[in-house]
């Protein structure tokens, strides 16, 4: 048996597939966030240095590696789009580039409130935090330059370079604790070294990441949606109008 | 009569952009004057004091070089754009990457290398002396290339575009700012007296860097631009 992929890179085969999908990852992203929320406000231990107001970290760090990746995805969809020439893959990107920026101006505020208490300062000129700011201004970069453009086709091209080209910038982020000599604490969790944290706090923080994923899942496939409707002119409003003398002869 | 070669190409778009700038220096003399009065609000603003102009004399000279490039980013491409010489130079058998790189280093000429010969006595405004006045004329002459080259791709995407002065700075600006931290590190670090040899270097990966994938992306975004 064979399945045929490509039949859903169709705008119009995607947009019911997407409407079935919304449900489950809403799901998905309700109960992981609550159980996250419950574990990491109610169940982790308080932090003997910092106190109870270490706990944002269950929703800092995760807004943080989503703002990252929601990027390269942003960018991969794209790049696809570009070479394969299709029309949803660029959907896909334009639908993602809110939610990333959303992510990233979370993880920005979520900082400032973390490091008032805990640096002293709302805002310090940090490697980290300077080139989490530099990607929130490349989202917004990526999105007003498909905004001021009029013909879709030109819109979704452009985007998409600039997108491209401002990957470089993720790389930098990541690292930016061990370039240079920051303030900013280095990687949370490692893939490779043992947890530096209580198991039930990693397992919060785990918890709360894949909530967000599903929830951009769940959102990124509704707002693609509403961008199908508005370019595929599937909206009623959208329809041309009779001629008007088919309206005369009507009424 | 032999078709020309790539090198031929190259100089040909090279030497049409300086002909064209020489044409018309009052441009080249606006961006000069730009960075000259910039650099002469600071001390106006923030107060003559040699102990502070010398401390933010580094950032201030490199923010206004990079806004005097952000500003003629416009001319790289528009008037080309708009008489069809653009869709010729995609048209022809040469390489537009390589053609792209003649265009950026023609606009550098013109808008960069003003201001690295400028800087050393807008530095002397600021008390700059000796070593670091020499680690800015240094900075500057690895910088500004890097700056026109990543303004290229920024330049190539808004060609056209309704309200694309201020969305160019948008685009740029944020991939500006790892060349202003290491060109006013090494200013910095050079007065602080650790030297800025090692910001230097990583200003010379930047220019490589630029050199090499920047003018991919260029020709990518004059494509899209004119198709």
């Amino acid at each position: 048996m064979s399945f045929n992929w490509s039949k859903f890179s169709a705008p119009l085969a995607f947009y019911p597939v997407a409407g079935k999908m919304i449900p489950w990852f809403s799901v998905a992203a309700a109960l992981t966030i609550a159980a996250g929320l419950y574990v990491g406000l109610l169940i982790a231990p308080t932090d003997f240095q910092q106190g109870d107001s270490y706990r944002i970290i269950f929703v800092h760090v995760p807004a943080a590696w989503m703002s990252m990746f929601l990027y390269v995805v942003m960018a991969v969809w794209a790049g696809v789009g570009m070479g394969l020439n299709a029309r949803l893959s660029f959907m896909m990107a334009q639908a993602i580039a809110p939610t990333g920026a959303m992510f990233t101006f979370l993880a920005l505020l979520t900082g400032a409130m973390w490091g008032k208490p805990t640096w002293g300062a709302w805002w310090v000129w940090d490697a980290r935090l300077t080139s989490e700011l530099i990607l929130l201004f490349q989202y917004a970069g990526v999105m007003l330059l498909r905004t001021s453009i009029d013909d879709m086709r030109r819109a979704d091209r452009a985007s998409g370079v600039c997108a491209l080209v401002g990957v470089v910038n993720i790389p930098i982020i990541y690292y930016s604790v061990q370039w240079w000599n920051t303030l900013h604490q280095g990687a949370s969790v490692s893939m490779t070294a043992a947890p530096k944290m209580a198991t039930l706090m990693l397992v919060a923080m785990l918890l709360m990441t894949f909530g967000f994923w599903m929830y951009s899942i769940a959102v990124v496939l509704g707002r693609v949606r509403c961008v199908i409707l508005e370019r595929e002119n599937l909206l009623a409003w959208n329809k041309p109008s009779p001629a008007p003398e088919v309206a005369e002869a009507q009424s | 009569m032999s078709r020309p070669g790539l090198w031929d190409a190259v100089r040909g778009v090279v030497r049409r952009d300086l002909m064209l700038a020489m044409r018309r220096p009052s441009d080249v003399a606006m961006s000069v004057f730009f960075l000259v009065i910039v650099a002469s609000l600071f001390p106006l603003g923030v107060g003559p004091e040699p102990a502070v102009l010398k401390t933010i004399a580094a950032g201030v000279l490199w923010v206004a070089a990079l806004l005097a490039c952000l500003l003629s980013l416009g001319r790289v491409f528009t008037a080309d754009y708009l008489d069809g010489v653009l869709e010729q130079m995609v048209l022809i058998a040469q390489p537009l990457p390589v053609l792209v790189v003649g265009k950026v280093f023609a606009h550098w000429v013109v808008s960069g290398l003003p201001v690295v010969v400028l800087s050393p006595f807008l530095g002397l405004q600021f008390g700059l002396d000796g070593e670091a006045l020499w680690t800015l004329v240094l900075s500057l002459l690895l910088g500004t290339p890097t700056l026109s080259m990543i303004g290229a791709i920024g330049a190539a995407l808004v060609l056209g575009v309704r309200g694309s002065g201020l969305l160019v700075a948008l685009l740029v600006l944020p991939l500006y700012v790892p060349v202003l931290i290491f060109g006013a590190g090494a200013v910095t670090g050079s007065m602080a007296g650790v030297g800025g040899e090692a910001n230097l270097s990583l200003l010379g990966a930047c220019l490589v860097l630029s050199l090499f994938f920047a003018p991919w992306a260029t020709a990518a975004g004059l494509r899209i631009a004119l198709e």
